[in-house]
């Protein structure tokens, strides 16, 4: 028996799942709080001791690969020239990663923002502008910027090309640490966010980790290879593409509500659907993921509840006495392990995932705009028509642990009067019961066809 | 080498002299940035912000170009292009006008150079390597 165990050190919990490669199936799975402030030893041993537990005859660990969300997974800093092009090409590439954006810059850097920046809890900058050959003279100023603020943290530095030279002199001789890789765009509208990808990595595993406590971790599982959001994009694009003989579903999205954060997840090139539309903006990347920090089942619950209109939540949360809305959001802000443990509560959670599904699916998808002409209208499209996406995939632990996970993410292809949304219009839902995505995409890694398998036959 | 950035500007669709004037103008030795038919001029705008044009040449067929070019100067100047050179060509007018009234009336709204219809690109290369150098 070979027995590979992959390890998701993640915000609240340690998650477990044991996969024996030459019976080509999951043993089990299980979990334990996490526990950065003291040892994350302790919530992992936890987890394998019950893991041992419930499979005694489990045998010989051979392999174990890990990823981390823990401590606020990994934050990072956007900054690019016009916000529609190299700042969001910045953007996408952060989110790619595994990264959460919350500090967007675009044009030149001014002091106030600069402050921002130096006082706001970030783990990396990535810092773009200019296509190769183009405006170097915002990029160049940004770069100064930032090294007369002494900034703290890695900058990642993927702008125009001919500005490298530059940069590497004002960063030379300071305390900065710089990494300078290809651009994000190097031409207009052009993605390649490949590079910035792999030095994002490069430097969470060998920086972050440790910096948020989680290194001690590696004694046991080797090194954490990636956060855990990438992994659940590289699982998700191996489902959509196959491998090898073994055939993908075709393009599909993910949502992973979880307590701070929701994530959505989409494969697929999301070009026009029909021929009178017209594709604007910047290259869509096939992979996508966008996050949004407002929209959580705890963390985020104050926050989520000023989005809504009282008239609306009441769409989704029918009960008569609604004096305890606040209460109840507050509660779960406040204790984020809180589960429900009435009626009232459980339909109050359901209603904040409903929330999460169809808000952060707004945001996610592309548009059309009508645009009238001299010669009538004109249809743009920007961002990924995804009305054809034949698979939703739902994670995260609402979802997982509640019964009726697929009614709410039928909020995935709600229509109201958002009708220009190029949401899905009629996928299949399935559900990731057993808590899989993320560590299928570790398994991928060394066992792809193996880790394809093993989706399709648990995602339900 | 100069980059310049060409497209159509509007809701005008017609590609073909926009590939010629791509080609030609590569040919010529400059960096063409083509964002081809169906551009607004935010379009022209943030392509010649992040690549650093030395200048814009707007095409417009269909006949509509005076509306879609309104304040295409004003907004330039606003984006931090005021020296970005603004040339335009194409059949930017509809039907027969005079053209020396047309040309007036497109160099008021700041347009440095204006071609009128039937103006292949090849005669208006030259005038353009010399008010970039
Ligand atoms: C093919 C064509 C179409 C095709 C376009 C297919 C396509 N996707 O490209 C279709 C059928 C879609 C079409 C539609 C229309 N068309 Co049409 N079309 C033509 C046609 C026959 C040829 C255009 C062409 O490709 N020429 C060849 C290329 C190489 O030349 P060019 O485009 O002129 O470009 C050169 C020069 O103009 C110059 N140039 C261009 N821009 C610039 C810029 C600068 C700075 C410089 C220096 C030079 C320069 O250099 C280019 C290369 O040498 C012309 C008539 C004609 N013979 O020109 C009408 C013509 C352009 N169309 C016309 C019209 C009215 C229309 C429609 C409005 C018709 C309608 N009522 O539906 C629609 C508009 C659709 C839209 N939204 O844009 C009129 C425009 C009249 C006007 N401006 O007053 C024309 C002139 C026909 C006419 N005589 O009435 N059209």
């Amino acid at each position: 028996m070979s027995i590979h165990l992959l390890v998701d050190f993640g915000s609240t919990y340690t998650k477990l799942t044991a996969v024996d490669v030459e019976e080509e199936v999951i043993i089990g799975t299980s979990k334990a709080m996490t526990t950065v402030k003291t040892d994350v030893l302790e919530g992992f041993n936890t987890a394998l001791e019950k893991l041992e537990n419930a499979h005694p005859k489990m045998g010989e660990i051979s392999a174990v690969s890990a990823c981390s969300s823990a401590a606020g997974g990994l934050k990072m800093a956007a900054i690019g020239l016009i916000e529609e092009l190299t700042a969001e090409a910045a953007k996408r590439a952060c989110l790619g990663a595994g990264a959460l954006v919350n500090h967007v810059y675009t044009h030149h850097l001014s002091k106030k923002e600069i402050k921002a920046l130096k006082s706001a809890a970030i783990d990396i900058v990535l810092l773009a502008g200019g296509t190769d050959g183009g405006n170097k003279e915002c990029i160049i100023h940004n770069a100064k910027k930032l090294r007369e603020a002494e900034i703290e943290v890695p900058i990642i530095v993927a702008g125009n090309k001919d500005a490298a030279d530059e940069i590497e002199t004002i960063f030379d001789d300071s305390k900065i640490e710089y990494y300078i890789v290809d651009n994000v765009m190097p031409k207009l509208k052009e993605l390649h966010v490949k590079a910035a990808k792999d030095v994002i990595r490069k430097i969470f595993i060998t920086k972050i980790i440790e910096a948020k406590g989680i290194k001690k971790a590696e004694e046991k599982t080797g090194e954490i290879i990636m956060p855990t959001p990438e992994s659940v994009l590289m699982a998700a694009e191996l489902l959509a593409k196959g491998y090898e003989d073994e055939e993908g579903y075709g393009e599909l999205m993910v949502v992973d509500i979880g307590g701070a954060t929701t994530d959505i997840h989409t494969l697929g090139r999301g070009y026009p659907k029909r021929t009178e539309v017209i594709l604007k903006g910047l290259q869509e990347p096939f992979a996508k993921r966008t996050v949004e920090g407002d929209l959580g089942m705890r963390y985020s619950a104050n926050a989520l509840l000023s989005l809504v209109s009282p008239y609306e939540f009441k769409k989704y949360y029918q009960y008569e006495d609604e004096s305890n809305i606040e209460a109840s959001a507050k509660k779960r802000s406040e204790h984020v392990d809180y589960l429900p443990d009435n009626d009232q509560e459980e339909a109050f959670d359901a209603a904040l995932a409903r929330i999460c599904c169809d808000l952060s699916v707004s945001r996610h998808v592309g548009t059309v705009e009508v645009v009238y002409t001299p010669l009538g209208n004109m249809y743009y499209q920007t961002g990924k028509d995804l009305t054809e996406v034949q698979y939703v995939v739902g994670t995260g632990g609402v979802l997982i642990h509640r019964k009726d996970a697929k009614q709410i993410l039928s909020e995935v292809t709600k229509k109201s009067n958002k009708k220009l949304e190029l949401r899905p219009e009629d996928p299949k839902i399935l559900i990731d019961e057993h808590y899989i995505l993320a560590a299928m995409g570790l398994l991928s890694q060394k066992h792809p066809k193996l880790a394809l398998k093993l989706l399709k036959r648990h995602l339900k | 080498m100069h980059t310049v950035v060409i497209g159509v500007i509007g809701a005008d669709v017609h590609a073909v002299g926009n590939k010629i004037i791509e080609h030609v103008l590569n040919e010529h030795g400059f960096n063409v940035v083509n964002i081809g038919v169906l551009s607004s001029q935010e379009d022209f705008i943030n392509a010649a912000i992040e690549t650093n044009a030395k200048a814009i040449l707007v095409s417009s067929l269909y006949g509509h170009g005076e509306i879609d070019c309104r304040q295409m100067k004003d907004n330039c100047v606003e984006a931090g292009l005021s020296h970005v050179k603004l040339y335009v060509g194409g059949n930017i007018v509809v039907g027969k006008q005079d053209f020396k009234e047309v040309e007036d009336r497109f160099k008021k709204m700041g347009f440095d150079r204006v071609y009128p219809p039937g103006t292949n690109i090849e005669e208006a290369i030259e005038e353009i390597k010399a008010d970039l150098t």
